[in-house]
């Protein structure tokens, strides 16, 4: 009856085939198959992405949680007067002035008795970080009571010790293939066996600043130049931004002038970072004399490079207010200006918040433009200002994970992590904002 | 014939017609929403029937489900059971390629693809695998554009973006597409809405041509039109069908008093 | 009296304005008993405005001309032991003079002439900004009287705030504009001084590029080769490695998302991709240089090949990865403003999704799909941290991907990081290379979106 119909309708048709007979169910089951295929390319695709995703996360989280651990050994350390302080003056100056690394020493040779040749003691002393003479010195100025004492100290472990503890050295591994020889696997194993090992919450990391010491180098210093950088951008830029976002979407008559404001904006949000690095350069330290390194220079070049990005974030937001909304106010005698500072502006806050938080992290990951501005610089003091050399913490990422040192990549990862943090917690932020806000007209 | 049927057709009075398709108990939901409720409906085979009601009413929904065309939305779900020449198109043998290739749609406003008004046409063909050469296809073409009524203004043009066309001749264009893959049904939905009066005679005249060989169903928004065109009327509201039948007696003694609300302009 | 002390105090002295203002028009109003288009706290901004913006004007001016006109002041009067001396040593001379002024420490003694000028410096600096503090504070003093005087019901000072802050707007809206001009004219300026030094034509065509070592002491520029071809080469390799991963990966992706994935897994799966996205450069340069140029090095090691850790695969690689949310975003949006009515249509002839996708989506999107791609490629070869990173740094002028090569960035970078000194045929070579990448990149831009506009308006 169906063939019947069609050939009713189609008789005069020329077609070699129709839609009902073998040929054409044939056909059918292959162009499904094609179909299916093709879904399945797609899936693959995504398939794809997410997994590079996930390989970049677990490789850096894989390498990098470790930063936030650090081996401590343990010492006893004889607070021996005749070295902190012969004479018995109680003098913080005289205090200062000693040599602890001896106390550390001795405690070191107490502890292994049986070592005795030079360069052994040599690496034996290098077991725990060049920082431990520091912390006995600030112990004991602050407790001058206990010169004269035996106490036990727990010190940071030199890095290439932590890594060993942290089994990130194979201590089966032929000697020749690692940095730490026999003997100190032989000396820390002894000293794990009698609990004088232990790995603690790094707290250093972040605390301090950067440092030659992997061990006790910290992201501190590069988080607060980053704060400083992106304090500086966001004062200069959202206000900014907000302007010509209401300027172009509310005032501005549709010229030539405001066509080409317009095209320059969408283009500059494309114009590569590393260019705005070099107009920072020759504006902002070779014209206008800013200080290398300071945070004022970073912000000031990320705020004209995020500037575009809240333009047209910004312009979205006050273009998705319903004209309506114009209409009314004006309608009630409200100015133009009354208008837009009265009713649309506040309603498309969340969007310009939103746009404005997105533009930060994208500020906050940004590295090339920092490095044309002398922002690369090793920087161990934290900033305490805007005009302080400081770093930021993907260049401090981008410093790390180019020092040869083994534990550095631990210490590199580790950084990402935080940066990671930091933008994940800002997206949350936006992401909150934009549901707790969206509106539909 | 079903009983539901026989009913029906000893109602509106039309026992003689040769049914094309017919829908028992339809119902279609969006989600939660229902838009659909439980429509029986019998279409005569090489007739015209239209489809009236209010916006909203469910005409297009119900258009929709008979190439299945409501597939293609998240969260629908049609229920019930509807007929293509005795075969239940919601039943897992039936192909819905296949199917849409035997039902032709044609949409409220004009969808040609950004292609040549012969690749246009030829879309459907090609696709479905129905000419084997170039001459098989122009030939097709040229059938399909004579049958659309379109042949004769773009016989000279038949490279040329489709998309150029005016109003009219696009909805021409897109009813010779449909019609280039030999579909024994063929839906309109408001073919004419977007069109000018000129434009839309055209299509009202090839309607009347087309009837010899196809079953058209056309949902409409204009009385006049159904009147004009159409042999059988259903009138829906607020997703139920409430009457159906000739046309002619539709719009002059309707036994519902929702249809006579209609077609008098009470409502609508 | 500090900059930043000065600011506090007009910012004190405009609030001021601002409550005066207000009670002196509230006081004004009650009596006047007639309404005005001003409401009081108009007339206090009127009166704040005038405090605080002519004199914050005059501030930011001489802040910023108060050191050339005092160096120049030193300089005009030089004792002759200067008399004829270099213009390289005099900018020396002027950075000496400033470090002993600001009590800054200098290696070596400071011999009496130099503790002279920057005495000198330092009288001038004193006598700058106290001259800047009575200025700047009269200003202030004065604009408020006059302001004052002014406020009356009749006062339109609604008018007169609004007009201000429209100027406001127009000035904040032309500094987009003035960075390109910055962009522009900084890299212009250098660059025409490094064509000064090293030919146009040698920087275009050249095949050479070794910026560090003098190869012959003849030679232009005398400081290194300085042609350009192998930078552009290497960029280009590990451009076209990268959108070879990035665009069909993207593109296909963002063709799942539109046309096959459920409302639900959109929602989860491109979250997901924005955290690709929002992975910052210098952590996808880590993991080239760590992972991935390791992986591939060692990959090559089982399989016979050479294939050195820093290759452009490696880099060009991670560069597609990055690239993939880019490319499948931009093409989210174009497909899906593809209408509808044409899926529709296609549907309705009983084409299958894979035909509809290839047949006619992809068909319509084509132009907005070309101007993804271009700016993908734009955003490539701008990339600076991966290539920095994961590539080389020698200049290689090979088409093997599995050879290290470099990048205009790289060079960039190379160039101006570390000790500079300006002027050098290599620092300046730095700003030729960011003018040609800048220049690169604007076309690519300006023509995506163009292909874009015009798809908008297809569709629109």
């Amino acid at each position: 009856m169906t063939d019947q119909a069609i050939n009713e309708s189609g008789s005069e048709s020329v077609r070699s085939s129709t839609v009902s007979d073998d040929a054409f169910r044939g056909r059918l089951k292959r162009r499904h198959a094609a179909d299916r295929r093709f879904r399945l390319i797609g899936l693959g695709a995504i398939l794809v992405a997410l997994t590079m995703l996930g390989i970049i996360l677990v490789s850096i989280v894989g390498k990098g949680y470790t930063a936030f651990v650090a081996t401590e050994i343990m010492l006893t350390v004889d607070l021996d007067r005749s070295v902190i302080d012969p004479k018995g003056t109680g003098d913080p100056a005289v205090i200062g002035a000693a040599s602890y690394g001896k106390l550390i020493r001795d405690a070191m040779m107490a502890a292994f008795p049986e070592v005795k040749e030079r360069r052994k003691l040599r690496s034996l002393f290098g077991l725990v970080s060049g920082e431990a003479s520091h912390e006995i010195r600030q112990y004991v100025l602050d407790n001058p009571d206990a010169i004269g004492t035996r106490q036990a100290f727990w010190f940071p472990a030199d890095d290439n010790i932590d890594m060993l503890v942290k089994g990130h050295i194979d201590r089966k591994s032929a000697e020749g293939d690692r940095k730490v020889s026999n003997d100190e696997i032989a000396w820390v194993e002894q000293l794990e066996a009698s609990g004088a090992v232990r790995t603690v919450f790094n707290s250093r990391f972040f605390s301090s600043g950067d440092s030659r010491e992997p061990e006790i180098a910290g992201v501190w210093g590069a988080v607060v130049g980053s704060f400083f950088m992106l304090v500086v951008t966001l004062l200069l830029s959202f206000p900014i931004a907000v302007m010509t976002a209401v300027y172009l979407e509310e005032f501005a008559p549709k010229n030539r002038w405001t066509d080409l404001i317009e095209v320059n904006i969408n283009n500059l949000a494309a114009v590569p970072s590393i260019v705005f690095g070099l107009l920072g350069l020759a504006v902002f330290l070779n014209v206008m004399h800013l200080p290398r390194s300071a945070p004022i220079v970073g912000g000031l070049t990320l705020a004209l490079m995020t500037l575009p990005t809240i333009v047209i974030a910004a312009r979205a937001a006050l273009g998705a207010v319903p004209p309506s909304i114009r209409q009314a106010a004006l309608g009630m005698g409200a100015s133009p200006m009354q208008t837009v500072l009265h009713h649309v502006l506040p309603l498309a806050m969340p969007g310009i918040l939103t746009g404005t938080i997105l533009g930060m992290a994208r500020a906050l990951g940004e590295t090339a433009p920092l490095l044309m501005i002398g922002m690369v610089a090793f920087i161990v003091d934290i900033p305490s200002g805007v005009m302080d050399p400081a770093t930021a913490l993907p260049v401090q990422i981008y410093l790390w994970a180019d020092s040869p040192e083994r534990a550095f990549v631990e210490k590199t990862s580790g950084a990402i992590m935080v940066l990671l943090g930091f933008l994940i917690f800002m997206n949350a932020i936006a992401v909150l904002l934009r549901k707790r806000f969206e509106r539909r007209w | 014939m079903s009983q539901a049927l026989a009913d029906r057709t000893a109602r509106t009075g039309v026992p003689d017609d040769d049914i094309a398709v017919s829908g028992r108990d339809i119902s279609v939901f969006y989600g939660e929403k229902q838009a659909l409720f439980d429509v029986d409906i019998d279409i005569p085979r090489q007739q015209v029937t239209s489809l009236i009601g209010p916006s909203g009413c469910g005409k297009s929904t119900f258009l929709r489900c008979i190439n299945r065309m409501n597939d293609t939305i998240p969260g629908c779900r049609v229920t019930g059971e509807l007929f293509l020449d005795g075969e239940d198109i919601n039943s897992p043998r039936i192909d819905v390629v296949q199917l849409r290739a035997r039902v032709g749609m044609v949409f409220q406003k004009p969808n040609p693809f950004p292609k040549s008004i012969y690749d246009n046409v030829a879309y459907g063909p090609r696709i479905h695998g129905l000419v084997k050469n170039r001459g098989e296809a122009d030939e097709i073409v040229e059938r399909s554009l004579e049958k659309a009524g379109l042949l004769k203004e773009v016989k000279d043009r038949l490279q040329e973006p489709g998309t150029g066309l005016s109003g009219g001749q696009q909805q021409r264009l897109c009813i010779a597409r449909a019609l280039a893959v030999g579909p024994e049904v063929l839906l309109m939905d408001e073919p004419c809405s977007a069109l000018d009066p000129i434009a839309t005679a055209r299509i009202e005249e090839l309607i009347e041509e087309l009837k010899a060989n196809y079953t058209i169903i056309i949902v409409t928004h204009s009385m006049q039109q159904a009147a004009r065109v159409s042999q059988k009327t259903a009138f829906f509201h607020l997703g139920q069908l409430v009457e159906a039948g000739l046309t002619e007696r539709i719009f002059t003694s309707p036994e519902d008093e929702r249809t006579q609300g209609y077609i008098t302009g009470r409502f609508g | 009296m500090p900059v930043s002390t000065l600011a506090i105090v007009l910012v004190l002295m405009a609030l001021s304005a601002f409550y005066m203002g207000r009670r002196r028009a509230t006081a004004a109003q009650a009596n006047g008993g007639y309404r005005t288009s001003s409401r009081p706290h108009h007339h206090g901004l009127y009166l704040a405005i005038w405090v605080a913006i002519p004199a914050a004007l005059v501030a930011a001016f001489w802040l910023l001309i108060q050191g050339y006109v005092i160096d120049s002041i030193v300089l005009a009067d030089l004792p002759p032991a200067y008399a004829d001396i270099s213009p390289d040593r005099l900018n020396l001379l002027l950075q000496e003079i400033h470090s002993v002024a600001g009590g800054g420490i200098v290696g070596r003694e400071v011999d009496d002439g130099l503790r002279l000028l920057a005495e000198r410096y330092h009288d001038l600096s004193m006598i700058g900004d106290a001259a800047r503090l009575v200025l700047v504070l009269g200003l202030a003093i004065g604009a408020f009287v006059f302001a004052l005087r002014r406020i009356s019901p009749r006062l339109q000072a609604r008018e007169r705030v609004e007009k201000v802050i429209m100027i406001f707007l127009i000035v904040a809206s032309t500094i987009s504009i003035l960075t390109t001009v910055g962009i522009v004219l900084s890299l212009l300026f250098e660059t025409m001084r490094f064509f000064d030094k090293v030919p146009i034509t040698e920087f275009l065509f050249g095949l050479n590029w070794s910026p560090q070592t003098a190869l012959r002491s003849d030679q232009v520029g005398s400081s290194g080769a300085f042609g350009a071809v192998p930078l552009f080469a290497g960029t280009l390799l590990i451009t076209l490695i990268a959108m070879l991963v990035a665009v069909p990966i993207g593109l296909m992706s963002a063709v799942y998302m539109t046309e096959f994935a459920s409302p639900r897994f959109r929602a989860t799966v491109k979250p997901l991709l924005e955290i690709l996205a929002g992975v910052p450069t210098v952590v996808y340069g880590f993991f080239a240089a760590l992972t991935v140029g390791v992986f591939f090095r060692d990959l090559g090691d089982a399989i016979g090949l050479d294939i050195v850790s820093e290759s452009a695969l490696a880099a060009g690689v991670v560069m597609g990865v990055m690239i993939i949310p880019f490319v499948s975003s931009l093409s989210d949006d174009v497909i899906n403003a593809v209408p509808q009515s044409l899926r529709d249509g296609s549907y309705g002839l009983g084409a299958t999704r894979a035909e509809t996708i290839r047949l006619v989506i992809l068909p319509a999107a084509l132009p907005g799909i070309v101007g993804a791609v271009m700016l993908a490629i734009s955003r490539a070869i701008g990339e600076t941290m991966i290539v920095v990173m994961a590539a080389g740094f020698a200049a290689n002028l090979t088409a093997n991907p599995l050879e290290a090569v470099t990048t205009v960035t790289v060079q960039i970078v190379g160039l101006l990081v570390g000790d500079q000194e300006f002027d050098s045929a290599k620092t300046l070579a730095a700003f030729a290379l960011a003018l040609v990448l800048f220049l690169v990149t604007l076309g690519l831009n300006v023509m995506a979106l163009m292909f874009v506009r015009k798809y908008r308006e297809k569709y629109d």
